[in-house]
């Protein structure tokens, strides 16, 4: 149904929140552990994650064994099937969820949906086995409530994500969707809206954290016949998934808050530029630029009001550099994405040369929830200089990979332990990454850090898009460097010198001492040239891309020093400077290691201890993780 | 490269596709997109046949195609292989599962085998963080991968 005017919206909106009663209701409880399903349940609910990660295992057909299983035992009346967006517990995927005891099932393969119909649904007794078990106090949880990792989380950005079917326009009205827009166009000037955007203390979340507000103030006060709205999708950082997560559970919120960013700065026409690597997220976004014209919150005359907007998508094609506004509107007026010196600012100057404001996706999701709340909630949340939360995506080392989102100021104590249980199979925290390829690493001495953009850059780090690497005792710090730079490299658009050539230099120099050839000036050399690069590149690609080299340099001094002066990787990393051994104590003979080595380096007779040629040696590993004995050392 | 050519058909229908698109240059990329797509790959006579059809310098057309990595202009395999090489992989391993790769079907990165059955990429991030260190064959995503497993999940693969 067509919206003509805000009642109509109204209408749809009582409608709709029938469908999400239920779910509302028991999101606001917390569920008993030993609860199940009480018998005579009259509506059940079972929510499938639909997110990359978990269709990558499978989800879509979970969710189909689940349909057939409800029709064979005949309760295809009672029970419904909804494929959401990602829950954000990606490392215990796919995630089934069961309305209205709250169960949270863990690592669901498709075999597991019949039994959890037949046990769960018919007999209402929950699937232990499918449980979350909880490594501490070794207890199954079964409301994710009680679950450490969303002890600590407020979801704000990610409020959709995981709890409403992304394909249903009507889902998202029934949670205030499209009633930020609709009080915008029908109750504020332009100008008011800003002054909320503005009050809100709502930063960019793509990593430079510019005030949004401002930004659409800026846009609004060039004179154009035509002016873009600009959503930045092209998430390109390695690691960092928010975006996308974002697109793929909530997309509307995206449709719905470019609209709002279009009356405010005067503009008619909105571009989403997004990754063609996210071939999901790029579907979720049609069906709601599909849905929301249908039901006329794009297009000629929104709800009545004579304001006219709508959205076309446009695809990157995989450069990193296209983050970075200017070399964003370049690709997409189908050129090369380069950048260009501001200013002009693209707010003054952008897409085919007219005023275009740019945000990034999680910029725009807080967007009509600061609205519809306020912006003094929102500002109620975070820290002095940087309000509300902001996503991570939590990987690497650690125990509870996943999407979490968190009020600014949290520590990184809090995000690495508490929410993301730690480091993986016990080992010892080395560092962790923030900010990808232009942030940097932190240490143990940073874990208690309220995390902000300010603190983060202080820090020798930086916000970023969000994507947070934890990093354990076998992890390199040179090879992470040189691993970060190797990406800058293949990543740079070669239009400045001094990251064109910089960069490859600081690589050169980078490999040179992981292979073992490196020298004590070379130190000092990285740190000149990481100087000259972060003062004279064009763009923050180029500006940022030493970060990573500085960091580690900072704070992992003794481990360069240690690969030039020792010829030695004490995490075992650097293939050059490694030697394995067997000893011959420890062998059996049993010429394992001899039959699977690629390079044919190991020699020795049948029940003999064996030894290793270290010129024929390539240092692969594969002899270590084949003996049985622990007869094979490396150092 | 360059005495390859383009059968009629196929010059007929990129031809289609840049009509499709109004003939602008400013929808290059998606031109390129669609091209791929149908074609697999962006060969340099395809190229030619786009800037004639858009009116721009062949010259603009390559370096466009260049630039984005998502763009190749060698044919694929009928299975394309794509090792995740971001982050949250390479940190818990990603590089010995290439290595692995590259051993077991005697490629390198940007190659394809010449029976044309595989060919080997890198990728920054597909998103499946969780199971990393995760590869792709086709569509499908092979997570929590280990070297020993290369091998015999790449001969389990067969031409349908």
């Amino acid at each position: 149904m067509k919206t003509k005017s805000v009642d109509d919206l109204m209408v749809i909106r009582r409608r709709a929140e029938g469908m999400l009663s239920l779910r509302e209701k028991c999101n606001a409880i917390v569920s008993e552990e030993s609860c199940g399903l009480d018998k005579g349940t009259e509506h059940i609910q079972i929510l499938c994650c639909g997110g990359t990660g978990c269709k990558a295992s499978e989800s879509a057909l979970i969710a189909e064994n689940l349909q057939a299983s409800i029709k064979e035992h005949g309760i295809a009346d009672k029970v419904d099937i909804i494929t959401t967006g990602c829950f954000g517990f990606c490392e215990k995927g796919p995630i089934v969820k069961i309305i209205p005891d709250n169960t949270f099932y863990t690592q669901v393969t498709p075999d597991d949906a019949e039994e959890i119909v037949r046990e769960h649904i018919v007999k209402g007794n929950k699937v232990e086995r499918l449980l979350y078990l909880d490594p501490k106090t070794l207890r199954h949880i079964s409301d994710s409530k009680h679950m450490n990792f969303y002890g600590k989380q407020i979801r704000i950005a990610l409020r959709n994500c995981g709890f409403i079917d992304p394909e249903n326009i009507e889902e998202y009205i029934a949670r205030d969707g499209y009633q930020a827009l609709a009080d915008a166009l029908t109750k504020s000037t332009p100008e008011e809206v800003i002054e909320k955007v503005k009050a809100s203390g709502l930063r960019g979340r793509g990593g430079a954290g510019f005030p949004t507000g401002k930004k659409w103030e800026f846009s609004r006060s060039y004179q154009s016949d035509e002016k873009y709205v600009v959503c930045n999708a092209d998430e390109g950082d390695p690691g960092a998934f928010m975006d996308r997560s974002i697109m793929e559970g909530d997309p509307n919120s995206i449709v719905e808050a470019m609209t709002i960013c279009g009356y405010c700065i005067g503009s008619h026409n909105g571009l989403i530029y997004i990754r063609a690597e996210y071939p999901l997220a790029v579907h979720r976004i049609q069906v709601a630029i599909e849905q929301a014209r249908e039901y006329g919150f794009l297009g000629k005359d929104i709800l009545g009001t004579g304001f006219d907007f709508d959205i076309e998508i446009r695809y990157g094609a995989g450069a990193f550099v296209c983050g970075e506004e200017t070399a964003l509107i370049h690709s997409m007026e189908g050129k090369r994405g380069e950048p260009t010196l501001k200013p002009p600012f693209p707010a003054e100057s952008g897409y085919l040369g007219k005023p275009t404001n740019v945000n990034n996706v999680e910029t725009l999701a807080n967007i009509p929830i600061i609205l519809t709340k306020g912006a003094e909630w929102f500002s109620s949340i975070g820290t002095e200089k940087s309000k509300g939360t902001k996503v991570f995506a939590l990987a690497g080392k650690i125990n509870n990979v996943g999407l979490i989102e968190v009020p600014m100021g949290t520590t990184l104590r809090e995000i690495i332990y508490d929410i993301g249980g730690g480091v993986k199979n016990g080992k010892k925290f080395k560092a962790v990454q923030t900010g990808g390829p232009s942030g940097g690493c932190l240490t143990e001495k940073h874990l208690d850090i309220p995390i902000d953009y300010e603190s983060l850059t202080a820090a020798g780090s930086m916000m970023g898009s969000g994507g947070m690497i934890v990093m354990d005792e076998d992890d390199c710090m040179v090879s992470v460097a040189k691993f970060y730079l190797e990406f800058t490299v293949g990543e740079s658009c070669g239009k400045c010198t001094p990251c064109r050539i910089g960069n490859k230099r600081m690589l050169e120099i980078l490999a040179r001492i992981t292979e073992g050839n490196g020298e004590m000036a070379d130190l000092q050399r990285l740190k000149d040239l990481a100087t000259v690069i972060k003062d004279t590149a064009l763009c923050g690609l180029g500006q940022t891309s030493p970060n990573p080299v500085l960091s580690t340099i900072n704070n992992f001094y003794d481990e360069y020093v240690e690969h030039v002066k020792n010829r030695k990787c004490r995490s075992k990393k650097c293939k050059a400077l490694l030697t394995y051994t067997i000893d011959p104590a420890k062998c059996k003979g049993c010429g394992l290691c001899a039959k699977d080595c690629p390079a044919s380096a190991i020699m020795g007779t049948v029940r003999k201890p064996h030894v290793i040629n270290p010129y024929e040696c390539i240092r692969c590993g594969m002899c270590m993780s084949r003996c049985h004995f622990g007869a094979i050392s490396v150092f | 490269m360059s005495d390859f050519k383009l059968s009629p058909e196929v010059v007929k229908q990129v031809e289609a596709i840049c009509e499709k698109h109004g003939n602008k240059p400013g929808e290059l990329i998606n031109i390129l997109h669609e091209c791929q797509n149908n074609y697999g790959y962006l060969p340099e006579p395809m190229q030619r046949v786009i800037a004639a059809k858009l009116g721009i310098p062949a010259t603009q057309v390559y370096g466009v195609v260049t630039f984005y990595s998502f763009f190749t202009m060698t044919p694929k395999g009928r299975h394309p292989i794509s090792v995740c090489l971001g982050t949250a992989c390479y940190v818990r391993g990603s590089e010995k599962i290439l290595e692995e790769i590259k051993r077991v079907i005697g490629i390198d990165v940007g190659e394809t085998t010449p029976d044309g059955k595989f060919s080997l990429d890198c990728l920054r991030c597909v998103g499946a963080c969780g199971l990393a260190p995760v590869m792709m064959i086709g569509k499908k995503v092979y997570g929590r991968m280990e070297p020993q497993n290369v091998r015999k999940i790449l001969e389990e693969i067969q031409d349908d």
